[in-house]
């Protein structure tokens, strides 16, 4: 073999492996993966100081799944998740100050400090929250694909939950209404193995979460959520699919949560041990695709260096930013309570 | 009645074709109640959908559709079957606005009728509206004239908030004058449906025209002159439309459907109590339905609900002759 030619047949093979997408998109996932990472473990810390509020759940582990589902979709297609949503709020483009401001619960917070960590939301980036009420949101999911299908419009709706969230009833109302109706959503499964403290085999009758669609005659893909790309190709089929068809999917997208079910909670204990996290993390979406971009030789060493730096200090930033804004003044208390 | 509800969705979905109606039988069946008769053939089934039995779902889809920019029209056949959806209502439309900081407004209505109607039992016989009124981000609106229907209806429509929109089973054929032309009524201003000078008394809905009014009539022939008032809307309340009756008459009795704790009078009775306290020369009186799940037997149906003698009861007490 001629050396133009083996080096032809490797950049295919590259290509095959990166599924043809741009290096600079593949950089900017492994930047928005480290961002979460970061911006998460931030977090963590700020609500140990007390200094964020209520109830917060950390996405750290399951960053792959954010990176590589936005990045399948355009900007103008909707996204809405559960309360678990710092991470997709992320990748969906929203600033990462104003979701520490809103933490914090200052004025400038992506809702004026009215929603929370649960409850984040951006209209300029379609990104329709942040609920928390397990399995409500997932018929908002696929109202915004009606919305599309009634206007004739070619977006999609990323739909996101929870494993514990395909067991309540508005989960199996949405789903049959999306598949009767034909309405561009595609509901992803982010199945972190517990609801909250209730493993899976605990709570639903069947574990394989995909064989729900059935019922529906939805279509169905799982896949394994710690590789970028693995998720990308997943989301991406659905994507195209139902901006062919209008036809929804469900996805099952296999992940583990690193932390506990929210700050309260432990991370490991009476649900799960120390040793099963220990495994899992061996998995780590971040390691796994560092690997892959130093195996392809896309990056070097120094990238990571480089790119943890940048990251750190946009978090760091971020954080000033939002400890310097202003706290919601009183008379914000009466304001969007009813639309003018 | 159906006919002054029918015309108002029609006119706003010709209006604008952001609206669209659905619900359970709404389409090729016409409607349970018939309210949206000739729309599918008008406006055909992308605008006017039936939906399976899955409350929560479909509302939900609405709710959704509304964040984006669709108007939806929610058609549930009772509003004992929005309980199934009681979720959606509650921490979906009702919150979107505030939670999300005012990034998504909820431009929906739900309506569907409200109350009882005869020996249908417990579940299929309650009047919700103080359920719904107690939460912020909700309008909540009860027609008690097919003219108000109509009129209110368009409003609710062309609102940018969730509207609860109550109607009554057993009105659906009643008769009455709708005006001629295109007119809407604004929300939170109610009637003086009779002027008196002994009595207030406020009411709204089927129990205003069924049994409110007739009490009105015999006290009247006792020579008892009542003030009725009719707020319309349940939020936002015409509070002082209420508070100048009050202070002309200085008793009030409020009469309503549904149950005494907590129930939309004892927050007009607060309310009164406070801002017209000294206008007050008797307790204010209530007259509800009884404190109990409606039984099915006829006899004791009808000692549950309000009623004439109850109505006139409660005048009567209000003036001490009671």
């Amino acid at each position: 073999m001629k050396s133009t030619e083996k080096e032809a047949s490797m950049s295919q093979k590259i290509q095959d492996t990166l599924l043809g997408i741009p290096a600079d998109t593949l950089l900017r996932w492994y930047d928005e993966m480290l961002l979460i990472r970061r911006f998460e473990e931030k977090c963590a810390q700020l609500y140990g100081m007390g200094k964020i509020g209520g109830f917060c759940h950390l996405y750290n582990g399951q960053e792959a799944i954010a990176a590589g589902s936005i990045g399948a979709i355009e900007a103008n297609d909707y996204v809405i998740t559960a309360y678990r949503d710092h991470g997709l709020a992320l990748s969906k483009g929203i600033d990462p100050k104003n979701i520490f401001a809103e933490l914090l619960g200052k004025s400038t917070g992506t809702t004026k400090g009215k929603g929370g960590s649960m409850h984040i939301f951006d209209k300029s980036k379609n990104f329709l929250g942040g609920h928390a009420i397990v399995g409500g949101h997932i018929s908002l999911g696929a109202g915004a694909a009606f919305a599309i299908k009634y206007r004739g419009e070619k977006n999609v709706c990323l739909c996101f939950m929870g494993d514990g969230a395909t067991n309540i009833g508005n989960f199996h109302e949405s789903l049959n209404l999306a598949a009767l109706w034909k309405l561009p959503v595609i509901f992803i499964i982010e199945n972190n193995k517990y609801g909250m403290g209730t493993g899976i085999e605990r709570a639903s009758a069947v574990e394989t979460l995909l064989k729900k669609a059935a019922a529906y005659g939805m279509r169905s893909e799982a896949c394994e959520g710690n590789n970028v790309l693995t998720v990308y190709r997943t989301v991406k089929a659905a994507v195209d699919h139902a901006r062919k068809t209008y036809e929804p999917s469900l996805l099952e997208i296999q992940t583990y949560r690193y932390r506990g079910h929210s700050m309260s909670d432990p991370v490991s204990g009476h649900y799960r041990t120390k040793e099963e996290v220990e495994e899992q993390k061996k998995l780590d979406p971040l390691t796994v695709f560092a690997e892959v971009l130093k195996k392809e030789r896309l990056v070097t060493e120094e990238y990571f260096e480089t790119a943890e730096k940048r990251i750190k200090k946009d978090i760091e930033a971020s954080v000033e930013f939002a400890e310097n804004s202003p706290i919601p003044p009183l008379e914000e208390l009466y304001t969007d309570v009813f639309f003018e | 009645m159906r006919e002054a509800l029918n015309q108002a969705m029609d006119e706003e979905m010709s209006r604008d074709d952001r609206v669209f109606l659905m619900g359970e039988e709404v389409a090729q069946y016409n409607g349970a109640y018939k309210v949206s008769q000739g729309l599918l053939a008008k406006y055909g089934p992308a605008r006017v959908i039936d939906t399976p039995i899955a409350e929560s779902g479909f509302a939900g889809i609405g709710i959704g559709a509304a964040m984006v920019g669709l108007r939806p029209i929610v058609e549930f056949m009772t509003w004992n079957f929005s309980l199934v959806a009681y979720d959606q209502l509650i921490n979906h439309a009702a919150k979107m606005l505030s939670m999300s900081g005012g990034n998504f407004h909820v431009p929906i209505v739900f309506r569907a009728p409200g109350g009882a109607a005869h020996n249908l039992g417990a579940t299929h016989s309650q009047a919700l509206e103080s359920l719904f009124a107690h939460i912020p981000g909700l309008k909540v609106v009860m027609p008690s004239t097919p003219k108000d229907a109509k009129g209110l209806l368009k409003t609710a429509i062309r609102d940018n908030n969730p509207v609860i929109f109550i109607e009554s089973e057993v009105m659906y054929g009643e008769k009455g004058e709708i005006p001629e032309g295109e007119y809407t009524i604004p929300f939170g201003v109610g009637q003086v449906v009779q002027e008196g000078t002994d009595v207030t008394i406020v009411s709204w809905s089927k129990i205003l025209q069924h049994i409110t009014l007739k009490a009105v009539h015999r006290l009247q022939e006792e020579g008892i002159s009542v003030e009725v008032i009719d707020p319309r809307t349940i939020r936002p309340m015409d509070w002082e439309l209420i508070y100048n009756s009050v202070r002309k008459t200085n008793r009030l009795v409020i009469v309503e459907e549904g149950w005494p704790f907590a129930g939309v009078g004892a927050q007009i009775s607060h309310q009164v109590q406070h801002d017209c306290f000294d206008a007050l020369d008797a307790p204010i009186e209530r007259v509800t339905q009884e404190d109990v799940p409606l039984p099915y037997a006829h006899n004791l149906e009808v000692a549950s609900l309000p009623n004439i003698q109850k109505v006139i009861r409660a005048v009567k007490k209000a003036m001490y002759k009671g």
